[in-house]
C-alpha cells in the first residue's frame, strides 16, 4: 500500500515537472509553473523520506536526512533571497553546480558499496550469466553519473567565479587539444574499468573522478565571460542527465523523468540561446578564444572622443521627437532603472516618443534588461526587441546608451578578428545623435575597444548611470 | 552483443521512458520567447534537483558504521537541497518581476 502510494506520488511529481516546464515557457503562466513544479518536488521528497522501502527495509538516519535538508533549505533560501538581481545568473550556476556535486557524491557512495560487496557474492554474481552484465550495467551508470556530475560541478563553479569576476579568462595554446585528450583518457579509463573490472578498480575510479573535475574546469576556462549564460544552460542539461543516471541506479522513475526532461529541454534551450545571439554552439565553445588575444591588440584603434555636458544632453533630448534608450549592464550595476523610468516619463510628458531598444544579450543574461526595467514599472510596449529597434533607428533623433558596450560595437560587423564578430548588434549609428553614458572609457565585458565611441556622431557623458540620469531629469525640469 | 540485447530487453521500460521524455522535453519548451530564457533555465535547474531523492536514499541506507557513506551522503543531501530550494526561490524571484509588469499594463 505504502509503496503504491509512493509510486503514485512519483507519478504526480513527474507530471508536475512536465506541466511546470510547459508553463514556464509562457510569460503569463511562468510563475505558477515554477510553483507547480516545486509542489511536485516537495511531494516526491517527502514521499521518499517516509515511504521508500528497499528489500522491505525503511530508510534510516532520519536525523541526518532532516539535518541536511534543514541546512540546505535555510542556506538556499537565504542565498536566493539576498542575491542582487545583477548576480542572478551566477547564483543559478552555483545551484546547478550543487546538483552536479550531489549526483557525483551519490556515485561515489554507490561505488563504495559495490567495491565492498562480499567477494563471495560478487564472485557468484559475476559467474552467473546475467549477473556479470548486471554488475557492469550498474557500474556503467555509476561511472556515467560520476563523470557528468563532476564535470557539471567543476564547470559550474568556474562559471560562477567568472561571472562574479573572481576568476579571469585563462587559456593556453593547444588547450582544445588538451581538453579533447583529457576527455579521451576519461572515456578510455571508464571503458577499461567497466569491461574488465580490473583489480585496481578503486584507484581507476578515483582517477576518473579527479580527471572529470579537471575536465570541467578546463572546459569552461577558455570560454568568454559574455557566453557564460550559454555554458550554464549547457551544464544545466548535463546535471539533468546526471540526475537521470540516479534514476537508472535506483530504478526511480521520477528522477529519470525529471533528469531526462531537463537534459533534453536544457540542450534545446542552449541551442535557442545561441540562436538568439546568432552564433552556433561550437562557435561559443571553441571559437571564443584565440580570437580574443588577437582582437584586443588589433582593436586598439585609439582616437579622440568628445564629451557632452549634462545641459546640452537635456536640451538635445527634450527637443527631440524620437529618443531610444539602450540599456546595458552598467544600468543594472548602478541600479538606475527607476531613474531611467523617471527620465522616460518626463520626456514623454514633453511629447517625446521614448522607447527602449533591448539587445537579446544585453546585461549578463537573456532577459536581464526586461526584468530590470519591469521592476521599475516600465510598460511592456516600450521595450522593443533588436530587430524592431534596428528598423527604427534611422528615424531616431537621439540614442542614449546607458552602460551598454559590446551590444553596440560596430566591430561585430566590420572586424573579422574581433571576438564578438558575427554577433548581431543594435545599429545605433543610424540615428542622428548617439549619447553614451559610461563610467569611463574602459572596454566592456568582452575586453575590446569600441570604435563607436570615437565616431563623430557620438558624444560621451561620463558618470554613474543613476547619478547622471537623476541630474539629467533635474536639468530637463529646469529648462 | 548478446549482453547488450539482453540488457536492452531487461530495461526496455526505462528506455522507453528516456526516449519519450527526450521528445517531451524538446516539445514542451519549443516556442519560448527569448525574454524567458533565463527564468526557464533557472526553473529547469531546480527540477533536476530531483537528484536529491537519490541522496536521501543513499543517506537512509547508509549503515551507522560506514562513515564514508554517512558523510558523503549527508553532504549530498545538503547540496541537493540547495539545488532544489535555491533553484525554485531564485526562479520565483525572477518571475516576480514579470508578474509586476503584467499588472501594470
Amino acid at each position: 500500500m505504502e509503496l503504491n502510494l509512493l509510486t503514485f506520488l512519483y507519478l504526480i511529481a513527474s507530471i508536475t515537472f512536465i506541466v511546470g516546464l510547459k508553463m514556464l515557457s509562457h510569460p503569463a503562466t511562468a510563475r505558477n509553473g515554477n510553483r507547480v513544479a516545486a509542489i511536485g518536488m516537495t511531494l516526491a521528497i517527502l514521499g521518499t523520506i517516509f515511504l521508500y522501502e528497499e528489500d522491505g527495509a525503511r530508510l534510516g538516519n532520519y536525523v541526518w536526512i532532516f539535518g541536511g535538508i534543514l541546512i540546505g533549505t535555510i542556506t538556499g533560501t537565504l542565498a536566493a533571497k539576498r542575491v542582487k538581481m545583477t548576480a542572478m545568473p551566477e547564483m543559478v550556476s552555483l545551484f546547478n553546480g550543487m546538483g552536479g556535486a550531489c549526483a557525483a557524491l551519490i556515485s561515489l557512495v554507490e561505488f563504495d558499496h559495490l567495491a565492498h560487496m562480499d567477494p563471495m557474492m560478487a564472485g557468484v554474481l559475476l559467474m552467473s550469466a546475467g549477473g556479470a552484465s548486471a554488475v557492469k550495467g550498474f557500474l556503467l551508470i555509476i561511472v556515467l553519473g560520476l563523470i557528468i556530475g563532476s564535470v557539471s560541478f567543476a564547470g559550474s563553479i568556474i562559471a560562477w567565479g567568472k561571472l562574479n569576476g573572481s576568476i579571469k579568462d585563462f587559456s593556453f595554446k593547444g588547450q582544445h587539444i588538451f581538453n579533447i585528450l583529457l576527455l579521451a583518457v576519461i572515456v578510455v579509463l571508464a571503458v577499461y574499468l567497466i569491461v574488465f573490472l580490473p583489480a585496481n578498480a578503486v584507484l581507476i575510479f578515483y582517477t576518473i573522478f579527479f580527471l572529470s573535475l579537471l575536465y570541467g574546469i578546463f572546459f569552461v576556462f577558455p570560454i568568454g565571460g559574455a557566453d557564460m549564460p550559454v555554458v550554464i544552460s549547457l551544464l544545466n542539461s548535463f546535471t539533468g542527465v546526471a540526475a537521470a543516471c540516479g534514476g537508472f541506479l535506483y530504478d526511480n522513475k521520477v528522477m529519470l523523468t525529471g533528469g531526462i526532461l531537463v537534459g533534453a529541454a536544457g540542450t534545446l534551450l542552449t541551442i535557442l540561446m545561441c540562436k538568439a545571439m546568432n552564433r552556433s554552439l561550437t562557435n561559443v565553445l571553441i571559437g571564443s578564444f584565440g580570437g580574443s588575444s588577437v582582437g584586443v591588440s588589433s582593436a586598439g584603434a585609439v582616437g579622440t572622443h568628445k564629451e557632452i555636458s549634462l545641459s546640452d544632453t537635456a536640451v538635445l533630448m527634450s527637443y527631440a521627437s524620437k529618443v531610444y534608450i539602450v540599456p546595458g549592464y552598467g544600468l543594472a550595476v548602478a541600479q538606475a532603472q527607476h531613474a531611467c523610468h523617471e527620465l522616460e516619463k518626463l520626456l514623454t510628458s514633453k511629447g517625446v516618443d521614448v522607447k527602449y531598444a533591448i539587445h537579446p544579450v544585453a546585461g549578463r543574461m537573456p532577459g536581464h534588461m526586461n526584468v530590470l526595467l519591469a521592476e521599475a514599472d516600465v510598460s511592456y510596449e516600450k521595450l522593443l526587441e533588436m530587430e524592431q529597434a534596428n528598423e527604427e533607428f534611422s528615424t531616431t533623433d537621439v540614442v542614449l546608451i546607458l552602460g551598454a558596450n559590446d551590444v553596440v560595437n560596430p566591430a561585430a560587423k566590420s572586424d573579422p578578428a574581433s571576438p564578438i564578430y558575427g554577433m548581431p548588434i543594435l545599429d545605433v549609428e543610424l540615428a542622428k545623435h548617439v549619447i553614451v553614458n559610461k563610467r569611463s572609457m574602459k572596454p566592456g565585458y568582452a575586453g575590446i575597444e569600441n570604435e563607436l565611441f570615437f565616431r563623430p556622431k557620438t558624444s560621451m557623458l561620463f558618470g554613474d548611470a543613476k547619478k547622471v540620469l537623476q541630474d539629467l531629469v533635474a536639468e530637463i525640469k529646469n529648462l | 552483443m548478446e549482453q547488450l540485447l539482453s540488457w536492452i530487453s531487461l530495461h526496455q521500460e526505462i528506455l522507453y521512458v528516456v526516449i519519450l521524455m527526450i521528445f517531451v522535453g524538446i516539445e514542451v519548451i519549443g516556442r519560448v520567447p527569448s525574454v524567458l530564457h533565463t527564468p526557464l533555465m533557472s526553473g529547469a535547474n531546480a527540477i533536476h534537483g530531483v537528484v536529491i531523492i537519490g541522496a536521501i536514499i543513499v543517506m537512509g541506507k547508509a549503515s551507522s558504521s560506514n562513515y564514508l557513506a554517512l558523510v558523503l551522503g549527508f553532504i549530498a543531501v545538503i547540496v541537493g537541497t540547495l539545488n532544489v530550494v535555491g533553484g525554485f526561490v531564485v526562479t520565483d524571484r525572477m518571475l516576480e518581476m514579470f508578474s509586476k509588469k503584467k499588472k501594470k499594463s
